[in-house]
């Protein structure tokens, strides 16, 4: 089945299937030294640049802000949500997100 | 490869979207097919609307652009009464009521709740009455901007408003500049008081002289690749050209025509002729524009008159349109403050009335999205001024009233991050309560915007605020990033961010503070401009101190994830829409 993903909005919106599904503003948590000198990121999304799909988990990089220590930067490649049957159900993105690896 | 939204322009786009739109609007929202969302609601921007954000789906703010502001008579009766009959929706603005029309930083008029159904009939009475959505979003010529009271004011150098006025009718609907890389923002200015704001539009004609064939003429210097989006602020840039006003569509469609043919069509965020000219150089564009895309040789730039300006400057004279100034035909113009450009449709109804009674009828919208009314003979102004309507839209405000310039926000756009009008009417009551400017500042600029998309013009303040999110207490929360300084003028200048994610709560503790050091420690005479610029980002940190205060901030919470941030149950699953026209719930047929 084709999954239509696109950005949106000027790099507010993904859309999957013509349906806005993650948005700017959110927080995320992730680990790793690579985007700032935080063990632990918090970082506002403030656009999306690039969105993908790997086997059935979307993926996105994102460009924001660490609210922790200031840096920005833009993510690699992060899941936000997985096609079940067509349709997109999100991850939770409340709690500590795992960078994809090998990317 | 070419992006989505350029794939979707070369199937369908310009003039013809309309007819789409009457088909769509003839058989209800659900005959858009739910697979063609993203293209058709991209392309109906074209027609000036944009379909609203999440929780809102099926309804659609409208834009109707007017030319410099201008709302000839009888028109703002109009736009008064579309507000009532159609900018109706399932939630109600605590503030604001049911039905408003909102006046915008680059003298449009947007209307929300708009159902595709009702577009026609709109269109059809805009249409009767001389105004129109045509171009208002899209990649194309955008609502050309400029002095509003083009033709009238007394300081004006030459009247921009036929320049304007031919502009207009020669590129709207042109389908040679229908389908541009991005937006195209055009500024005509012939004040010498710099209201046209010229230095952040894609394209800025300014008032200057020039001796040609031994005598002095006026006409407009030019300036191109001007804009504040997505942290990349530019001003336009001086490209060394002179045009007198029978040339300027000449040259405007040569330089529309450049950016046709040479804008980055594979990155919209890199699409703006701002970002050609970074890569080119003015010099380029003067060669690229003289040897490709007009035929007649350029004049070369004229004597400008920009240590005049004083439009948004922060120093002394007109930085605004407020109050009452009188016309260079012995008539006078009256400025009144719109509180965040938001005006409910009674109170539209009634400043019609209004214009009509004492001045010709004609009010006229600034890009410090307040309102004019032209036109008063001397004798009227008293009475005018008596008018009960005034009291909440004052020709005197308060500085921190008249300062105040916020975006639409997250209570309808996809872009913002945070809730803004509402908040910033919060703010400016709050201050004009508790905080004192020193006695000599009457000027004190203060624009929000939700995201860096800057339609609030956040850069161009004497603090410009900027949507973020923080964690308060381990909570998410709205959260504003604050900047100081940014002005125009003769040298004008972005603000600089010196304090970042500041809870919303704690934003008026932080300006009162701020304004306390500002009155304690600046020089005889200073500006709050001058008081910044000669500081560092550390010390005006320092000076900022956030702090809670007895203001009390109801939309902490993520309104972006709300399908309206005021309703009693703001939660995205009790959203009524999509809803049919009579605004009953689809969901109610499962």
């Amino acid at each position: 089945m084709v999954v239509a993903l696109r950005i949106l909005d000027d790099g507010a919106w993904v859309s999957v299937n013509d349906d806005r599904k993650v948005s700017v503003s959110e927080l995320w948590r992730f680990p790793g030294r690579e985007f700032c000198r935080c063990d632990l990121t918090d970082m506002v999304v403030e656009g999306f640049v690039d969105v993908g799909v790997d086997g059935r988990t979307v993926e996105v990089r994102a460009y924001g802000q660490c609210i922790a220590c200031g840096e920005s930067a833009t993510t690699k490649w992060m899941p936000v949500g997985r096609i079940v049957d067509g349709a997109f159900r999100h991850i939770d993105r409340e709690g500590v997100l795992r960078p994809v690896i090998g990317q | 490869m070419p992006t989505d939204v350029e794939r979707w322009k070369s199937e369908v786009y310009g003039n013809e979207i309309r007819e789409h739109l009457y088909e769509f609007a003839e058989e209800g929202w659900e005959s858009i097919p739910e697979d063609e969302h993203d293209a058709w609601f991209e392309r109906f921007k074209w027609w000036g609307l944009y379909h609203q954000r999440n929780g809102q789906e099926s309804y659609f703010m409208m834009r109707i652009g007017t030319p410099n502001g201008v709302l000839e008579p009888g028109q703002l009766r109009v736009v008064g009464e579309i507000a009532d009959e159609y900018a109706r929706g399932p939630g109600t603005n605590p503030i604001f009521g049911d039905a408003y029309a909102d006046w915008t930083t680059r003298q449009s008029i947007q209307l929300h709740w708009i159902r595709i159904e009702d577009v026609p009939e709109i269109f059809e009475k805009l249409e009767e009455n001389g105004m129109s959505t045509q171009q208002a979003c899209g990649d194309s010529w955008r609502n050309i901007v400029g002095n509003p009271v083009a033709g009238k004011d007394a300081q004006e150098v030459v009247d921009a408003w036929p320049v304007i006025h031919e502009l207009n009718e020669t590129f709207k609907g042109d389908e040679d500049h229908s389908n541009l890389p991005r937006k195209w923002k055009v500024s005509v200015t012939g004040s010498a008081d710099g209201s046209g704001q010229g230095d952040i539009n894609d394209l800025a004609f300014e008032p200057a002289y020039k001796e040609v064939d031994g005598e002095e003429q006026v006409g407009f210097n030019v300036r191109v690749g001007g804009g504040l989006a997505r942290n990349e602020e530019r001003f336009a840039r001086d490209i060394d050209v002179w045009v007198p006003p029978e040339n300027v569509s000449d040259v405007a469609g040569g330089l529309s025509a450049l950016f046709r043919d040479n804008g980055d069509r594979e990155n919209r965020y890199n699409a703006r002729i701002k970002f050609l000219v970074d890569e080119w150089g003015p010099e380029k564009v003067r060669n690229t524009l003289q040897e490709e895309y007009v035929d007649f040789e350029l004049e070369t730039a004229g004597r400008d008159v920009r240590e005049e300006y004083t439009y948004n400057a922060g120093n002394g004279g007109r930085n605004d349109l407020i109050g009452v100034h009188e016309q260079k035909d012995g008539n006078y113009f009256v400025g009144l403050n719109v509180l965040v450009g938001r005006m409910g449709a009674d109170d539209v109804l009634e400043l019609a009335d209004i214009a009509e009674e004492y001045g010709s009828g004609e009010v006229r919208l600034s890009q410090r999205q307040n309102v004019i009314v032209t036109d008063v003979p001397e004798e009227d102004l008293d009475a005018l001024l008596e008018e009960d309507l005034l009291d909440h839209y004052s020709p005197d405000p308060s500085p921190f009233m008249r300062g105040s310039v916020a975006c639409t926000g997250t209570e309808f756009c996809s872009l913002s991050i945070v809730e803004t009008k509402n908040r910033q009417v919060r703010y400016a009551r709050w201050l004009k309560e508790n905080v004192d400017l020193p006695d000599d500042i009457d000027q004190f600029h203060i624009h929000l915007s939700g995201c860096t998309a800057s339609c609030a013009q956040p850069q161009i303040a004497d603090i410009s605020l900027r949507g973020m999110k923080t964690r308060k207490d381990g909570e998410p929360v709205e959260a504003l990033d604050i900047g100081l300084g940014g002005g125009l003028g003769e040298e004008p200048e972005f603000a600089r961010w010196v304090t970042q994610r500041v809870p919303v709560d704690e934003v008026p503790g932080a300006i009162s503070n701020l304004i306390g050091r500002f009155a304690e420690n600046r020089e005889d005479g200073e500006n709050f401009r001058e008081f910044v610029g000669r500081h560092d980002d550390d010390e005006l940190d320092e000076y900022v101190e956030p702090e809670e205060t007895d203001y009390e901030d109801p939309m902490m919470h993520n309104t972006k994830m709300t399908w309206y941030p005021y309703s009693d149950d703001d939660d995205m699953d009790s959203s009524p829409a999509p809803a049919y026209p009579d605004d009953t719930p689809m969901s109610a047929d499962d």
